[in-house]
């Protein structure tokens, strides 16, 4: 069989032929379509460039430059600012707690979550107050949250300051490193936990009921089939939320640690996304916190990269 | 094996009542199939012997226990669903095996019954797919194999074939019989398909609107149908029938000035509405104004192989006639047919009740046109 050649040599016929001299009649008239698709897509483009490429940018070029804290003049310094933060013991600090807030928050909020949406699923007394209540937290904007948790968690006049009564000193986020790391991932999980609360009640929800049935028929009890059959059907939602709960660990968690602790008690709760905006714009080393940041990103880009090859591929899928 | 008996069961959603109240005894090792269009209740009827589904009010014992109060798993049934619902995530072994695993069995026992039962539903080969590398008629057998391991004393089956294609349809039906007749199980098969109730059932039960209209076998509901809604039901083609009323002679007028003499013994009042019913079977087509014959148009042929369904048009109604012999007639031709009166059914108008259920006719109707 000859196919026919393709290009302008190839003699249309028939609708192809009518399509083929619409577009040419148009394109005499109009711009040619990347032009106008370009134009569509610059307001769009400006911002992404001023608000992301721009910044980051910047702090590439700063994170191998010293700044002049009140501008004027900066040199090339090479990796001076990265090796000088990784020899610092207070840096890895931060690191560190950054992590132990990741993984507590990300459990703590998953956790928590994950019950709620299985009790919500299970058409429990209440569950249709759940299913509007929990989305709430997550609209709330970090500061009026980590500020509402301040005065929760506060020792002398708080929810908490019954533990006080009974044990005077044993709770006080504000001299106890502990407590105030206690305090921000509590206050963070809180509105985490609305927002995966959806995804796991969605997924439940998508799960067919007569799975749920055939395995009560085969005589699997409520937990049973919780283990058995929802969860390992849950594991993309699972995989999906963890990435998420990682990544914004490590970046939405600022406006809580500003208002809550300031980074306190003696940099007990000192994220490395607080440290980053305390370094830069409080300590005025702008090569620092630059610096600081593309760590953070590239922190971020492995766990990410680790799930993906690590987690995924115990996920099932449909 | 064991006996499956329902007293007065019922259920609703709130105020919305979907089954009234609901009567049947089911022998031990029996096959019942529960017939009925969508919407009757008859799922949730086979939901509520599961366990499933709340009952309401009213009794269900499985083996002489009510059973009322206890979860499915203690109810010694097993389930094959409509949509299959096979675990996605496991493999077909572990599908069939799943039962064994809750009840703690070890796993060598577990991989030789599992091997056993697949097997005997020649699944040997797939252990080791998942549901979703499977074909829906393996699919099926997967979740037969998973209500067979159990080695349950009833089995349910929620239109487990519907999801099928026709010829797979034909063969998964023999192949329910055939396991029926070697485990023999009590069995309940609830379905909307006529032809799968009439082929399965040895107790063929008609549910309407949350009600059994009749249960009796094949045959009987066949031969006997108690009302208009089992006449129209059961059987297929399904029964032609006829809106018409009693004239001052007590004919029957079904399109005046056209009459129909009905069997005596029938108390009927001259102005009575009636319906008359009678099985495509049972009409002979002869050739048009033959002498007790009534006249009708031939619209479609339907060639079925083995026999012959001719759709014609009487009295501005649709009419069908199966024969087993050859047909000449085409469409558009005027023709005679012939309604035997020993096989005409007559239901009350309003109620669709069977008229004559104790009285026989006793002489041959005559028909006149």
């Amino acid at each position: 069989m000859n196919r026919p050649p393709d290009g302008p040599a190839r003699r249309l016929t028939g609708p192809e032929a009518h399509e083929r001299r619409i577009t040419e009649l148009e394109k005499r008239v109009t711009f040619s379509s990347t032009t106008i698709g370009l134009l569509f897509a610059l307001p769009m483009l400006a911002l992404i460039f001023v608000f992301f490429y721009w910044p980051s940018g910047q702090a590439l070029f700063w994170a191998f430059t010293l700044e002049q804290p009140w501008g004027g003049g900066n040199r090339f310094v090479g990796f001076r600012n990265f090796i000088q933060l990784l020899e610092d013991p207070v840096y890895w600090g931060s690191i560190a707690r950054s992590l132990v807030f990741g993984l507590s928050s990300t459990v703590l909020a998953m956790g928590v979550a994950l019950l709620l949406a299985l009790f919500t699923d299970r058409e429990l007394r209440g569950s249709r107050l759940y299913r509007t209540v929990f989305v709430w937290p997550y609209a709330i904007a970090a500061p009026a949250l980590g500020l509402a948790f301040r005065f929760i968690l506060a020792p002398e006049a708080g929810l908490l300051s019954l533990i006080n009564h009974a044990w005077p000193g044993l709770w006080n986020p504000a001299l106890d490193g502990k407590d105030a790391m206690i305090a921000v991932i509590v206050a963070f999980s809180w509105k985490y936990v609305g927002y995966n609360f959806i995804f796991f009640l969605s997924a439940l929800q998508g799960i067919p009921r007569a799975q749920i049935e055939a395995a009560a028929m085969d005589g699997a009890g409520p937990l049973r089939r919780m283990r058995d059959i929802q969860l390992p059907l849950l594991t993309p939602t699972l995989f999906f939320l963890l990435v998420i709960n990682i990544t914004e660990s490590f970046q939405d968690s600022f406006g809580i640690v500003d208002i809550m602790t300031q980074g306190g008690p003696a940099r007990a709760t000192e994220l490395m996304v607080y440290k980053i905006y305390f370094d830069g714009f409080k300590g005025l080393d702008y090569s620092g916190a630059a610096a600081q940041s593309i760590i953070l990103m590239l922190l971020v880009i492995m766990l990410t990269v680790l799930q993906f090859r690590f987690i995924e591929r115990r996920v099932h899928y449909k | 094996m064991a006996s499956v008996t329902l007293r007065a069961v019922k259920k609703s959603y709130g105020k919305n009542a979907v089954v009234h109240g609901v009567d049947l005894d089911i022998p031990a090792g029996t096959f019942v199939v529960i017939l009925g269009p969508s919407g009757c209740g008859k799922s949730t009827l086979l939901r509520m012997i599961a366990g499933l589904e709340e009952i309401t009010a009213g009794e269900v014992a499985i083996g002489g226990r009510i059973v009322n109060r206890l979860e499915p798993r203690r109810r010694g049934c097993a389930m094959v669903f409509q949509n299959y619902a096979l675990y996605p995530h496991m493999t077909v072994a572990e599908n069939i095996g799943y039962a064994l695993k809750v009840a703690g069995l070890s796993q060598a026992e577990r991989r030789a019954r599992v091997e056993k039962v697949a097997e005997s539903l020649g699944l040997a080969p797939f252990l080791d797919r998942k549901p979703a590398a499977l074909s829906g008629g393996q699919r099926q057998r997967v979740a037969m194999g998973r209500a067979m391991i159990r080695e349950p004393s009833v089995f349910l089956f929620d239109e487990p074939l519907s999801n099928l294609d026709a010829r797979l349809r034909v063969q998964m039906r023999a192949e329910i019989r055939r396991l029926h007749q070697r485990l023999g199980a009590t069995s309940i098969f609830v379905t909307h398909d006529q032809v799968e109730a009439m082929t399965l059932a040895d107790l063929l039960v008609v549910m309407n609107e949350g009600r059994i209209e009749q249960a009796g076998s094949p045959a009987e509901l066949y031969a006997k149908p108690i009302s208009r809604f089992v006449a129209s039901f059961v059987g297929a083609p399904p029964m032609n029938l006829m809106d018409g009323r009693i004239a001052a002679n007590g004919e029957f007028l079904y399109d005046e000035p056209r009459r129909l003499a009905l069997p005596a013994g029938l108390p009927l009042a001259a102005g009575t509405l009636l319906t008359v019913g009678i099985r495509p079977e049972a009409v002979t087509i002869v050739a048009p104004g033959a002498p007790g014959s009534i006249r009708a148009t031939v619209d479609v042929v339907e060639e079925l192989g083995a026999g012959r369904v001719v759709h014609l048009e009487l009295a501005g109604q649709p009419f069908a006639v199966a024969t087993a012999g050859a047909v000449t007639v085409r469409p558009g031709e005027a023709v005679g047919l012939v309604l035997p009166a020993e096989t005409l059914h007559v239901f009350e108008n309003g109620s669709g009740k069977r008229l004559d259920i104790t009285a026989r006719p006793a002489e041959p109707a005559a028909l006149s046109a």
